[in-house]
């Protein structure tokens, strides 16, 4: 489960924000402060999750380091789901 | 007195971090006025050296236009220096409405609203039109002054990937329950000049019931056929709910910018945007000078008409002598170098020659995207360029990239 999860948002993230014939990317790639994705395009992975678990994500809880890797935007969307 | 010497220090440190990572800015004085054929002093201090100038945003070569600058000085003489005062208070000037009613009808328009600069005109709208129910949705290589007007917007911002219509598509489905939807672009985009597809776009926002915002700094006044921008190359002329663009590039090259759209909008800008309602206007004469670009504009493509054959010209002899161009049909042309100090070497070389032409590398492009950017103006004649391919030639023929691939270039001087 984890590990589907993990491969969704990881495929959600590549076609969203990676160029053609960039590096590929991993679980545990730095997003944000890797510079691979703007802290502004988060926005659509978030209602991306959001639609597709059927979960709400408050703004205090998006930051910009919940969202710096696929690993830690998978705990993120677990803890949604389970609450 | 709190600038303590820790303080000090730690700015210090700031500043040379960014000069040891090759990223501090120095400025290069010029002794004349702005024209393809100018005279430098630098770095500061050394003796003045001609040189030509391949990197202005004078377009049209009307930044120091003698009926330009005649204009300018009877509107110092009829209408003073400064206002002193904001628009609404007692700032506002019969030549300030009639330059709007001017623009309007140059760009084919509703109405229009000038601001200070087209970064004042990007920073106010966003927030004096939309509000926390909507969304702002831009392309990924907007300008910066875009970029800080939707950080300043209570409403939320998504991107879609650059010219890409599918991806466009998918964020204005996404976002179909907002109240108003916002597609934001430039019309040329300054780092690459590559156009916008501005007639899909405006075609996906009539489907998708979205308003288009697009930042024309880098097209007033010379792309379409008779230079009104880049909705008349694109066949939309009267189909953009926004054009902001500057006063600062082709038009004449001194400040000043503005908002120009539909009226509803343009009203919301004058009742709340904040760089309108608290700063001053355009100097009148700034705007006396704006208004001679406009006559000379309208009574004659010739200047454009120029330009367009000058840059192919360019082009031409780049594409022939071997350098990797990017694509497009603007007069934004850019050398690829790919790499940041081979761009700034380059840059360096060329000025030895009598070219001024500035490397651009990361941040301002993509990692590994470095390059020199030439912009070519009306202001240019044949021989200037023949001069200016020649040191481009040589130049690359003494860094031997001439004739090379991407790959090859980056084999021999790194990402």
């Amino acid at each position: 489960m984890a590990d589907d999860l993990k491969n969704v948002i990881l495929n959600y993230v590549v076609a969203e924000y990676l160029e053609e014939g960039a590096d590929p990317i991993g679980f545990d790639t730095p997003l944000i402060s890797g510079g691979i994705v703007d802290s502004f395009s988060m926005v659509s992975l978030k209602r991306f999750l959001e639609n597709q678990y059927k979960i709400s994500i408050p703004d205090d809880d998006a930051t910009p380091e919940a969202f710096d890797t696929v690993e830690k935007i998978a705990d993120l969307v677990q803890r949604f789901t389970r609450a | 007195m709190a600038f303590s010497d820790k303080t000090r220090q730690s700015y210090q440190g700031v500043l040379q971090g960014l000069k040891d990572a090759g990223l501090f800015k120095q400025e290069r004085y010029i002794h004349s006025p702005q024209s393809a054929d100018i005279e430098v002093e630098f770095p500061e201090g050394a003796s003045l050296r001609k040189v030509i100038n391949m990197c202005a945003n004078n377009y049209l070569g009307l930044s120091s236009h003698p009926e330009v600058v005649k204009a300018a000085h009877e509107g110092l003489e009829t209408r003073g220096y400064g206002m002193s005062s904001v628009r609404f208070i007692c700032g506002t000037q019969d030549i300030h409405h009639e330059l709007e009613r001017r623009v309007t009808e140059f760009l084919g328009t509703e109405d229009t609203i000038l601001f200070p600069s087209c970064m004042d005109a990007n920073a106010g709208v966003f927030e004096a039109v939309l509000g926390k129910d909507d969304v702002m949705i831009s392309d990924r290589l907007v300008h910066a002054s875009l970029i800080d007007g939707i950080r300043l917007a209570s409403a939320i911002h998504d991107t879609f990937k650059h010219s890409d219509m599918g991806h466009l598509e998918q964020k204005l489905q996404m976002y179909r329950d907002k109240r108003y939807r916002l597609v934001i672009t430039d019309g040329v985009f300054s780092m690459d000049g590559d156009t916008a597809k501005l007639d899909e776009m405006a075609a996906l926002c009539e489907t998708y019931d979205a308003m288009l915002l697009v930042d024309d700094s880098h097209a007033s006044g010379f792309i379409g056929r008779t230079g009104r921008g880049t909705h008349e190359k694109c066949g939309v002329v009267g189909k953009i709910d926004v054009i902001t663009t500057t006063f600062g590039k082709a038009l004449g090259g001194a400040t000043g910018g503005c908002v120009s759209g539909r009226r509803e909008l343009v009203e919301m800008c004058r009742q709340r945007a904040r760089p309108y309602l608290f700063s001053n206007t355009i100097a009148p004469v700034v705007v006396v000078g704006i208004l001679k670009v406009l006559d000379i504009l309208t009574a004659s493509t010739e200047r454009r008409d120029k330009l367009e054959a000058n840059s192919a010209y360019w082009r031409k002899g780049l594409t022939e002598a071997g350098f990797i161009l990017q694509k497009g049909d603007t007069p934004i042309v850019p050398v690829m170098l790919f790499n940041a100090k081979l761009a700034q070497d380059f840059s360096r070389a060329l000025y030895e020659e009598g070219i001024y032409a500035v490397g651009f590398f990361f941040p301002v492009v993509p990692q590994s995207q470095a390059r020199i950017r030439t912009q070519i103006s009306a202001g240019h004649e044949i021989p200037h360029l023949d001069k200016a391919l020649e040191a481009f030639k040589k130049v690359g023929k003494k860094f031997e990239i001439l004739g090379k691939t991407k790959q090859e270039i980056i084999e021999k001087y790194g990402m």
